[in-house]
């Protein structure tokens, strides 16, 4: 045993993933450096590595992080996998008690303070959550397959949402539920991220064409009547196989849209719900008494998927106005356009645009930056750093940064397909799920694509909190990733 | 360990999701940063700032480089309410010798958008305008104490010689309209614009050109330095400095003998169309329009009912009278209408067809020369009769009439002549469209306008008009147009007033003129104006005007032979001509050719004394306040200490200069 110890210890240094520290420490040194750039200042200016600057402390930070990273690296690997849960149980209680101890900074109560440290649990939970979700895969014979294993798994995931939702941090706990990557991964049917696609593309729809009408119904409603057709076809040509059904349901659809166009020119006024009902209503009979001669379960399927759509279409409208809060639907609305307010909700995006559209393709030089350094853009260093790349480092910057972001996440998978255990691949991806979330979430509301959800960018965000949570995460899977040579030897 | 291959295919699903992810913000950014340029303007709204710089206004000499308007610093205690925080009340309305109620109450004023429309949190707002140099060393001193509250120098102008505001006129701040019409976007909200005068109509170069820093602005508006450290800011012109052609001294001269008068003189180089003097009166101090009181004094003077801001030298249209009728001889000789040995009959006026025209006392028949002489009316209605009757040469009366008058244009008559300040009249010659209006076509005649072969009837000129005719005989025959400024410093004269204007008639013609004029100072009208040793040529003239007394009126030059200046003074409801416009001009040709002398003071004095004003109407009762000390002008001493003639207010009434007002002839 000691022996087999001292071997893992030596071929550590040589078993690391090397690439995917050197992309951690160009990450974390490019935030810093953006971060000074995004709070320098033009009447007084200190050294990037003063301890008065942001950046300064951000590089604190850094140093840190690296010692943790390295020490983190030195403690067995068995342990992580021993105390998944223990360290999953204390995570949640730490989360609970945060909300009930945290004073109310900015409407949000997920800051624990001691003395002049204060850090926030929620960053580190994103660990202790991927430690217990990948401890419940390699438990021996657990497969997604029945309730009970989605039922474990769900609730793994949901807890320190909840508790994150008692905290008034909507936004870090959204990030919890890409672990359906992780689900889809290990087994979940494709075709929950497919529902949850055609819900997102229902809803926008839906939300963004509310103001027209067209046949006497909304036209987002409209449309996404058409686009139920179109997959109720789709899904009878190709799931469930089914040419004859498919091609009989097309021609139906065909011939009802006909009738009503001609009826339409003929200046008959042919109501929206009507005719949608009635050629939906036909089709849905059709394929019921017809699935008895196909294959029952997916035609059934395929039907249970149509009526669930129409009822989650019509459900938006409700949810939006009463389920979410004022501001955000006000940021949702901003988002999809729907309406433009550039002084109040839509300032800090509009900020954003302007400052990373001034960029160009080159960018304006480093310091060389207005906006952000004038404070147009708030939270310029913290969840609005990305603005200050496009400013100053321009288009080039931009893709650059993406580009190492893409190839940090791309590189944490091919890690994770490496794995010998369930428990180093389910980690691995939700690793990966999280930067994902984390980098498609940022950057589409800096740059206007997605509404504003107060998350950070991984590495490039001011904090310690939001930088030693992805250390933690990060390192936790190098080291467990340097010892899969050893698969087998213990 | 479970390795299942079909799942492992599902990491193109996740890869692919992030690599579609990725792809559409590349996009997006591509969008924003490359293919739209609008964000880099906004960007630049955002954080730039441009903040002019003022160049020091031109300042302005006379033609004998006396420096008459030169620029002063002043300062206001500004603060920008953004910055301010609280303060000592108590110690800041001592320092400024404010009562702590008039603070308190201009504060609250200055805080509130209802009362303070320039109003903003982040701009500044003016607490005191034109400190005294006392109250801005007291407040220098302990402005420390009050952050937010700044001293701003301005510019104020000065005048060495309290004269000629008529010609100097003043600045002001622009208004809604003058930013309205300034369609090259010169100008800001605050600035200074040129206001009458010479510092409205050379403005553009007076003011030389605002330079621009350009500054950031953070998102509460904070300036935050330099931008490019100044590399792109521009520095401000200097504006010119003008040269008048006006000797500051004849003009002081002139408003001093036009002291307790209404009307006008001018007097202007012949050889170059140079404006002397340009004396209107009343007048007004121009250091009466400038600093804190320029608002309550530019109210009280628009108010007088003696109209102090009405410069009648250039802007009241008056009936010529007989300076008229020099130019009727012109075009007689010019048309062969008569010769020098014509006469014609004057039996103590013209009469002929039930139309009678006075005149007095001289041995007739008479012929042109000593018609001049004696201002004849007689002559020059019958020449004039003989002009228009003459159907065999012109076709018909109404087509001499329209030759007559375009001998009358030519001669400076009916159109503005475009001297170099604003809101000339232009006078009045009617044409045969006007006459067909008023008395209906082929209802007039030669001899139902006769009275405008004597400078009545309709006529109307401006004293500018007469001057310039006076200086057109002199030349025997072309003007340059008049002008006050001699030369724009750096840049020159207007080329416009290089250009020499030929009258219709022919200069052999206008040696009789001269002569005749010659006679009336020798032994005619104008006997007051024969100075010893100048050449002095002249025309009296006796307006009749419907509003009350005649208007004495003297045209005139010297030296006959080398006309140095002429002149026309016009002196509203103050008789015969040769009772004030003579001596006047003669007080101001003596001042000008052989300069100052005590004798020549103390006649000038003397006339300066005499009233011809209503005593009620004049305008030392209007108290005008400059600055503490109350200057006023015409001061002359108070109503009745010196006044050796006998007033003349029975005759006077509320002095109406006809304003010209665009009953113009459509040409």
């Amino acid at each position: 045993m000691e022996l087999r110890n001292d071997n893992e210890n030596k071929s550590l240094l040589r078993q690391v993933d090397w690439l995917t520290v050197v992309l951690y420490a160009i990450l974390v040194i490019a935030g810093a450096v953006s971060i000074y750039a995004a709070t320098y200042n033009y009447e007084r200016s200190s050294s990037m590595f003063s301890l008065d600057e942001f950046s300064g402390k951000q590089f604190l930070w850094i140093g840190l992080s690296f010692v943790i990273g390295f020490s983190l690296l030195l403690i067995d690997r068995r342990l992580y996998e021993a105390y998944a849960y223990p360290i999953y149980a204390a995570m949640i209680l730490l989360l609970i008690i945060t909300a009930f101890v945290a004073p109310d900074i900015k409407g949000s109560r997920s800051w624990l303070t001691f003395g002049p440290v204060s850090m926030q649990p929620a960053e580190f939970a994103k660990t202790a959550t991927a430690l217990a979700l990948a401890k419940l895969f390699s438990t021996y014979g657990f497969q997604l397959k029945d309730f009970k294993s989605y039922a474990i798994a769900g609730t793994i995931i949901l807890l320190p949402i909840l508790c994150i939702i008692l905290e008034r941090e909507t936004g870090s706990a959204l990030v919890y539920t890409s672990l359906i990557f992780v689900l889809y991964r290990e087994g979940m049917s494709g075709f929950v991220l497919f529902a949850a696609l055609c819900a997102i593309v229902y809803f926008v729809l839906v939300l963004k064409f509310a103001a027209t009408a067209i046949m006497g119904i909304e036209l987002g409603i409209f449309i996404v009547f058409i686009i139920i057709m179109a997959l109720i076809v789709a899904m009878l040509l190709f799931y469930c196989r089914s040419f004859i059904l498919g091609r009989n349901v097309l021609l139906g659809y065909l011939g009802c849209g006909l009738l009503a166009w001609g009826l339409i020119a003929l200046g008959v006024n042919v109501n929206g719900y009507l005719f949608f009902g009635l050629t939906i209503g036909a089709s849905v009979i059709y394929l019921l008494i017809a699935m008895f001669h196909d294959d029952l379960r997916k035609v059934l399927t395929t039907v249970i998927w149509a009526l669930a759509s129409i009822v989650f279409m019509f459900s938006v409208n409700y949810a939006f106005n009463n389920v979410l809060q004022d501001h955000q639907q006000k940021r949702i609305k901003v988002t999809l356009g729907i309406v433009d307010d550039p002084k109040f909700t839509g300032y800090n995006v509009n900020q954003a645009k302007i400052a990373i559209g001034s960029g160009g393709i080159m960018g304006n030089g480093f310091l060389n930056g207005t906006q952000t350094k004038l404070k147009f853009v708030p939270e310029q260093h913290t969840d609005f750093i990305f603005c200050t790349i496009g400013e100053e480092e321009g288009f080039i910057g931009c893709v650059v940064v993406l580009g190492l972001f893409l190839a940090l996440i791309l590189r944490v998978m091919h890690i994770a397909e490496r794995q010998h255990t369930a428990f180093g691949r389910v980690y691995a991806y939700c690793v990966a799920s999280i930067l994902i979330f984390h980098l498609a979430v940022n950057v589409g509301m800096v740059i206007g694509l997605c509404p504003v959800i107060g998350i950070p960018l991984p590495f490039f965000s001011y904090g310690g909190s939001s930088l030693w949570g992805f250390t933690f995460l990060l390192f936790i899977l190098l080291r467990i990733d340097a010892s899969r040579a050893d698969y087998g030897n213990w | 360990m479970r390795k299942d291959y079909n799942l492992e295919k599902r990491k193109y699903v996740i890869g692919g999701f992030i690599v579609v992810i990725v792809a559409i913000y590349v996009f997006r950014l591509f969008n924003l940063q490359v293919a739209d340029a609008q964000y880099k303007d906004s960007a630049q709204n955002n954080a730039l700032l441009y903040r002019s710089s003022y160049p020091s206004r031109g300042q302005i000499y006379d033609r004998n480089d006396s420096l008459v308007v030169y620029n002063e610093p002043v300062y206001d205690l500004v603060f920008v309410p953004m910055d301010v925080e609280p303060f000592d009340t108590v110690d800041l309305c001592a320092t400024l010798r404010m009562s702590r109620r008039e603070f308190d109450d201009k504060w609250t004023k200055l805080n509130d958008k209802r009362t303070n429309r320039n109003y903003s949190l982040y701009t500044q707002q003016t607490l005191m305008q034109h400190l005294t140099p006392d109250d801005y060393g007291r407040i220098q001193e302990k402005l420390y104490k009050y952050p937010g509250f700044y001293i701003v120098q301005r510019i104020i102008r000065q005048y060495n010689y309290h004269v000629g505001a008529n010609i100097l006129g003043n600045i002001r701040e622009v208004n809604d309209r003058d930013l309205e019409r300034d369609s090259a976007g010169y100008y800001a909200p605050g600035d200074y614009t040129g206001d009458l005068g010479v510092e409205k109509s050379y403005e553009r170069w007076l003011r030389g050109r605002k330079g621009k820093e350009i500054l950031f602005r953070d998102a509460v508006g904070k300036i935050k330095g330099r931008y490019k450290d100044g590399a792109m800011d521009v520095a401000p012109i200097a504006g010119n400095d003008l040269k008048l052609s006006i000797d500051i001294e004849l003009q002081q001269f002139g408003e001093h003998l036009m002291e307790h008068k209404i009307g006008a003189i001018v007097a202007i180089e012949p050889k170059t169309g140079e404006v002397l003097a340009l004396v209107t009166s009343p007048n007004y101090d121009p250091a009466l329009l400038v600093g804190k009181e320029r608002g309550k004094n530019y109210a009280l003077l628009s108010t007088d009912k003696n109209k102090p801001l009405f410069d009648r030298s250039i802007q009241a249209a008056y009936p010529p009278g007989s300076t008229f009728k020099p130019t009727q001889g012109l075009i007689f000789l010019q048309e062969g209408v008569v010769d020098l040995s014509t006469t014609f009959p004057c039996a103590r006026g013209f009469h002929f067809g039930g139309m009678k025209v006075g005149c007095h006392g001289h041995g007739s028949p008479i012929a042109l020369k000593p018609a001049l002489q004696t201002s004849c009316n007689a002559y020059f209605c019958w020449g004039l009769k003989r002009m228009l009757d003459n159907k065999s040469k012109y076709g018909s009366t109404a087509q001499a009439f329209d030759l007559w008058k375009r001998y009358m244009v030519s001669m400076g008559y009916g159109y503005r002549l475009d001297i170099d300040l604003p809101g000339e009249s232009r006078g009045f010659i009617p044409n045969v469209n006007y006459y067909d209006k008023m008395r209906g076509k082929d209802q007039w005649s030669a001899l139902s306008i006769i009275s405008i072969s004597i400078g009545q009837g309709e006529i109307l000129a401006t004293p500018l008009q007469i001057a310039n005719l006076s200086a057109t005989i002199a030349n025997r025959g072309y003007f340059y147009t008049p002008h006050v400024v001699k030369e724009i410093v750096g840049e020159g004269i207007l080329k416009r007033f290089t250009e020499r204007h030929y009258t219709m008639v022919d200069t052999s013609y206008y040696r009789p003129i001269v002569e005749g004029m010659r006679m009336a100072v020798t032994g005619g009208t104008c006997r007051k104006a024969n100075i010893p040793g100048l050449e002095v040529c002249g025309k009296t003239g006796t307006a009749q005007n419907p509003h009350g007394k005649d208007h004495s009126v003297f045209m005139g030059f010297a030296p006959m032979n080398d006309p140095k200046i002429a002149i026309c003074v016009f002196v509203e409801n103050a008789g015969f001509g040769a009772s004030f416009g003579v001596p006047i001009g003669a007080l101001m040709i003596e001042r000008y050719l052989n300069g100052d002398s005590p004798g020549l003071q103390s006649r000038a004095n003397a006339m300066a004394a005499t009233w011809t004003m209503t005593r009620s109407s004049t305008m030392p009762t209007t108290e005008i306040s400059r600055g503490g000390n109350a200057a006023t002008k015409p001061a002359g001493g108070t109503p009745g200490a010196t006044a050796p003639a006998a007033p003349r207010g029975e005759a006077a009434t509320v002095p109406n200069p006809q304003i010209q007002t665009g009953h113009g002839t459509k040409e």
